[in-house]
C-alpha cells in the first residue's frame, strides 16, 4: 500500500466512524430527550400523551395523601395558576415536603393525572430546581 | 484578624501570580535569565501565600469563627473537627481556594523538578501556569471571597450540608481537584511547546509522568465520588450520568486518551500534534467542568452557586484559555510533523483506535451534557437527556475498545505481526467466552447477549493482562514501571467491566412497605424488618431499623439503615445499611413512616458492585506505578548532569 492509499483508507475509516457516531447519537437522542413542563403547560395540552416527560412545581400545602401503611401517595403540584395531581408508588426523596419545589418524571394518564415513576426534590434548603424557580416567577412577571 | 490576614495573603498571591506570568513568559521571550529566575521565585511565593490563605480559612473553621460569612454558612458549633476541616471545601468559595492551592502546589512541584529542562521552555511553562492561577485567584477575590465578614457575627452556624458529612466526601474534593488541576501541567507543557514551535522526543517523556500522576488522582477522585453516591445519597446507584459527574468524567476520558497517545509520541515520535491537542482538550474540559459546577447553570446537587456574575466570569476565563490555546494550536501545530509510518496491526494503530473510541465516547457525552444548556439558552424548551442515552453512547465505543485492548497490549511497536502470540490470544478469547457463558448460565441462571458480551470482554481483558505479565516474566524481559503499570491498570479495567456488567445485568431494587416482623424477598434473600429504635449522634437524632437478612432460612446479616434529622436543618437524611460481599452487596435504606406502624424501605441486591471501585483503584495504582517508572527519573538526572557539565565548561 502506498502512503497516499493508506491515508485515503484512514480518512474513509474516520468518516465511517464519525457518521456511525452521529447516527447513533441522533437515534439515542430522539428516544431519551426529556422535556420539562409546568402544570399550566400540561393543562393547556402542550405536554405529550403516551410519552415520558418531567413536570415541576410546588407541592401544594396539605395535598399529600397516603393510603395508610402503603407506598401509594398522591399530591398536587402547582405553579400557582394551575395544578396537577401526581400519583407515585415508591420512596419519596428525603427532601420532599409540602410547600417545596419538586420535579416528577413520568407520564400523563387518560384521566389527566400524572403517574410518576421518579420524584426529585431540591437538594438543600437554599436550592430550588431552576426550572421550578423560573416557572414560579413567570406568572408574576407576565402579570397573569 | 486571622481572616483579614487570609484575605490579604490571597491578594498577595494574585500579585505574585501576575509576576509569575509576566516574568515567566517575558523572560523566555527576551532570554533574560534574571526575569526567568524571578518567575520561578514567584511560584514559591504564590504557593506560600495561597497556602497561608487556606490555612487562615481552616483556622477560622477550627476556631468556629462565625463572624466569617462562609464559616457561618458551612459549619456549626456541634460539627465534629474532621468535618469542620472538610467544610473548608464544602462550599463554593472554599472549593475555589482549594482549586487555587492545588494549582499552586502543582506549579511548585513542576518548578522544583524541572531543572533539567531548557531554561526558556521551563520559564514558559511557569508563565502559563501563572496565567491560570491569575484567573482563579481573580475570580475568588472579585466574586467569591471566602473571608467576607458577617456583621453582626452569627451566634451559631448553619451547619455543613449533612450530605457532605462523610469521610469519602471529605477527601473526595481534594483528590479530584489534584487530578483536575494536574492536567494544567500537561496543558502548560503543550502551550509552551506550541509557543516554541518545536517538539523533541524529550517532551513526551517529560509530560508523561505528570499527566499520569494527575490522571491517577482524577481516577481515585471519581471512584470516591461514585462510592459516596452509592451509600450516602441513599439510592444505591453508583453512576447517574449527572452533568457534574460527566464534568469530571470527560477530562478523565481525554486524559486517558492523552496518556495513551503520549506513549506513542514518546516511543515512536508519532501523533505529535494530536497529543498536543489532547493535552489542551483535557485541561479545557477540566475548566469546562469547573464552569458547569461553579456557575450554577446545572440542576444538580453540586451546583451551589447561583450568582450570574460568577458564571460570566468563569465563562469568559474559560473562553480566553481554551480559544487562546486552540488558536495557538492552529497557528503552530502544522510545524510539527510526524515522519515515521507504521503497520496496521502494530501497537501504534491499536493506540490510535483506543484514542478514536475514547474521543468518540467523550464527544457524545459532551453533546448530551451541553445540549440541554444550549436549548435552554436559546429558549427552545427545557429538556434533559436521560441516562439511557449516555449508557448507549458510552457502551458502543467501549465494547470494541475492550476487544482491541486485549490484542493491542501484545502487539509490538511498528511491526505488523503478533509474533507467535496469535494462537494464545485465540485460546484466551475462547476461554473468556466459555467462562462468560458458564457464569451467566450457572451463577445467575440467565443468558443475555449483552451480559455475555460484557462478561466475555471483561475476562478477556483480565486474562490478556495476566498473559502479558506472565510472558514478560517467563521471557526474563525487564519489567519497567510503565509496563507493570499498564498491566495493573488494564487488569483493573477488566475488573471494573466485570462489576459493571454484573450490576447492570442482575441488580434488583425494590421499594417496599414493611411493618415490624414483616418480610420482603429479592433474589432469594428474605429481608425482615425486626426492630425500630431511636438513635442519637453528635449533631443529629434519628431512627434505626434492624433488618435481618436470611437466605434459605439461614441468617446472613443484619442491616442497620438509619433516618437522621440534623439539629441544624429540618431535612431528614438517609444512611443506608449495607452488607459488603465479594459476590454481592445487600442494601437497605429507610424511607419514611407510612402510618399504621409501617415504614417504606428500599431493598437492593447488587451483584459484583465492589469490583467497579476495586477496578478503579487498580487503574489508578497502575497510573501511579507508570508515573514512577525509573526511566523518567534517569532521563532527568542524565540531562541534569549534562547541563551541569555544560555549565561548568562554559
Amino acid at each position: 500500500m502506498t502512503p497516499r492509499r493508506k491515508r485515503l483508507y484512514a480518512v474513509l475509516a474516520i468518516l465511517a466512524g464519525v457518521s456511525a457516531a452521529v447516527v447513533l447519537a441522533v437515534v439515542a437522542f430522539e428516544d431519551n430527550l426529556l422535556y420539562f413542563y409546568n402544570p399550566t403547560q400540561v393543562m393547556a395540552g402542550e405536554a405529550p400523551m403516551g410519552r415520558s416527560f418531567r413536570v415541576g412545581g410546588m407541592v401544594t400545602q396539605g395535598s399529600v395523601q397516603r393510603s395508610a401503611g402503603s407506598l401509594e401517595v398522591r399530591f398536587v403540584v402547582t405553579d400557582f395558576r394551575h395544578s396537577i395531581i401526581v400519583r407515585y408508588d415508591g420512596l419519596l426523596p428525603d427532601l420532599f415536603r409540602e410547600g417545596q419545589g419538586i420535579i416528577a418524571h413520568g407520564r400523563l394518564t387518560e384521566s389527566g393525572e400524572f403517574r410518576a415513576d421518579e420524584v426529585l426534590a431540591k437538594h438543600d434548603e437554599n436550592y430550588m430546581p431552576p426550572e421550578v424557580a423560573e416557572s414560579l416567577q413567570a406568572p408574576a412577571e407576565s402579570g397573569g | 484578624m486571622i481572616p483579614e490576614i487570609g484575605h490579604f495573603a490571597l491578594i498577595l498571591a494574585l500579585l505574585l501570580a501576575i509576576a509569575q506570568t509576566l516574568f515567566g513568559l517575558g523572560g523566555a521571550a527576551r532570554r533574560h535569565a534574571g526575569w526567568m529566575a524571578a518567575g520561578r521565585s514567584a511560584v514559591a511565593g504564590q504557593f506560600v501565600f495561597t497556602a497561608l490563605a487556606f490555612g487562615a480559612l481552616t483556622w477560622a473553621f477550627v476556631q468556629r469563627d462565625f463572624s466569617v460569612l462562609y464559616v457561618a454558612t458551612n459549619s456549626n458549633s456541634e460539627l465534629p473537627l474532621l468535618y469542620r476541616i472538610a467544610a473548608v471545601w464544602g462550599g463554593h468559595e472554599g472549593s475555589l481556594l482549594l482549586w487555587a492551592l492545588a494549582l499552586a502546589g502543582w506549579s511548585l512541584a513542576v518548578t522544583a523538578f524541572s531543572r533539567s529542562l531548557e531554561a526558556p521552555f521551563r520559564s514558559r511553562v511557569i508563565g502559563i501556569l501563572g496565567f491560570i492561577s491569575i484567573g482563579f485567584l481573580l475570580f475568588m477575590i472579585a466574586t467569591s471571597n471566602p473571608f467576607q465578614r458577617l456583621v453582626p457575627p452569627a451566634p451559631d452556624g448553619n451547619d455543613l450540608n449533612p450530605l457532605l458529612q462523610d469521610f469519602a466526601l471529605a477527601v473526595h474534593p481534594p483528590i479530584l481537584y489534584l487530578g483536575y488541576v494536574g492536567f494544567a501541567v500537561a496543558f502548560s507543557f503543550a502551550c509552551a511547546t506550541l509557543l516554541e514551535g518545536r517538539l523533541d522526543a524529550g517532551w513526551a517523556r517529560w509530560t508523561r509522568p505528570w499527566t499520569l500522576a494527575a490522571w491517577m488522582f482524577l481516577t481515585v477522585g471519581i471512584a470516591l465520588g461514585s462510592w459516596w453516591a452509592y451509600y450516602e445519597l441513599g439510592w444505591g446507584g453508583w453512576w447517574f450520568w449527572d452533568p457534574v459527574e460527566n464534568a469530571s468524567f470527560m477530562p478523565w476520558l481525554a486524559g486517558t486518551a492523552l496518556i495513551h497517545s503520549l506513549a506513542v509520541t514518546e516511543k515512536r515520535g508519532l501523533f505529535k500534534s494530536w497529543t498536543l491537542l489532547l493535552a489542551v482538550t483535557a485541561f479545557s474540559l477540566s475548566l469546562l467542568g469547573t464552569f458547569l459546577v461553579r456557575s450554577g447553570v446545572l440542576i444538580s446537587v453540586h451546583a451551589f452557586a447561583t450568582d450570574p456574575a460568577r458564571g460570566v466570569f468563569v465563562l469568559a476565563f474559560l473562553a480566553t484559555v481554551v480559544l487562546g490555546a486552540l488558536l495557538l494550536y492552529a497557528w503552530r501545530a502544522p510545524r510539527l510533523k510526524s515522519a515515521a509510518g507504521f503497520e496496521i496491526s502494530s501497537r501504534e494503530s491499536f493506540l490510535l483506535f483506543n484514542n478514536a473510541f475514547l474521543v468518540a465516547a467523550l464527544g457524545l457525552i459532551l453533546l448530551g451534557t451541553l445540549y440541554p444548556l444550549f436549548m435552554d439558552a436559546l429558549r427552545l424548551g427545557k429538556i434533559s437527556v436521560g441516562p439511557p442515552y449516555f449508557e448507549l453512547v458510552f457502551l458502543v465505543p467501549m465494547l470494541p475498545l475492550l476487544a482491541l485492548l486485549g490484542v493491542g497490549m501484545h502487539a509490538a511497536w511498528k511491526r505488523g505481526t503478533l509474533a507467535g502470540k496469535r494462537r494464545r490470544l485465540v485460546l484466551l478469547a475462547l476461554s473468556a467466552l466459555a467462562a462468560a457463558l458458564v457464569a451467566g448460565a450457572a451463577v445467575y441462571g440467565e443468558l443475555r447477549p449483552l451480559t455475555t458480551i460484557g462478561f466475555m470482554l471483561a475476562l478477556w481483558v483480565i486474562g490478556s493482562a495476566i498473559l502479558e505479565l506472565v510472558q514478560r516474566l517467563r521471557g526474563r524481559q525487564a519489567l519497567s514501571g510503565a509496563v507493570l503499570g499498564m498491566v495493573i491498570a488494564h487488569f483493573g479495567l477488566g475488573l471494573a467491566a466485570l462489576g459493571i456488567t454484573g450490576v447492570q445485568s442482575f441488580r434488583i431494587e425494590k421499594d417496599v412497605a414493611l411493618g415490624v416482623g414483616e418480610t420482603a424477598t429479592i433474589a432469594g434473600y428474605d429481608f425482615r424488618l425486626a426492630a425500630l429504635r431511636d438513635v442519637r449522634g453528635p449533631n443529629f437524632v434519628g431512627v434505626e431499623a434492624d433488618v435481618l437478612v436470611a437466605k434459605d432460612g439461614r441468617a446472613v446479616t443484619t442491616l442497620r439503615p438509619q433516618k437522621r434529622l440534623y439539629h441544624s436543618g429540618g431535612n431528614p437524611m438517609t444512611e443506608a445499611g449495607i452488607e459488603v460481599g465479594a459476590a454481592r452487596d445487600l442494601f437497605a435504606a429507610l424511607g419514611e413512616d407510612l402510618g399504621q406502624g409501617r415504614w417504606s424501605l428500599r431493598i437492593q441486591y447488587k451483584p459484583l458492585i465492589r469490583y467497579i471501585w476495586l477496578g478503579a483503584l487498580l487503574i489508578a495504582l497502575g497510573g501511579g506505578v507508570a508515573a514512577f517508572d525509573r526511566r523518567y527519573r534517569r532521563a532527568a538526572e542524565a540531562r541534569e548532569s549534562a547541563a551541569a557539565t555544560a555549565g561548568a565548561s562554559g
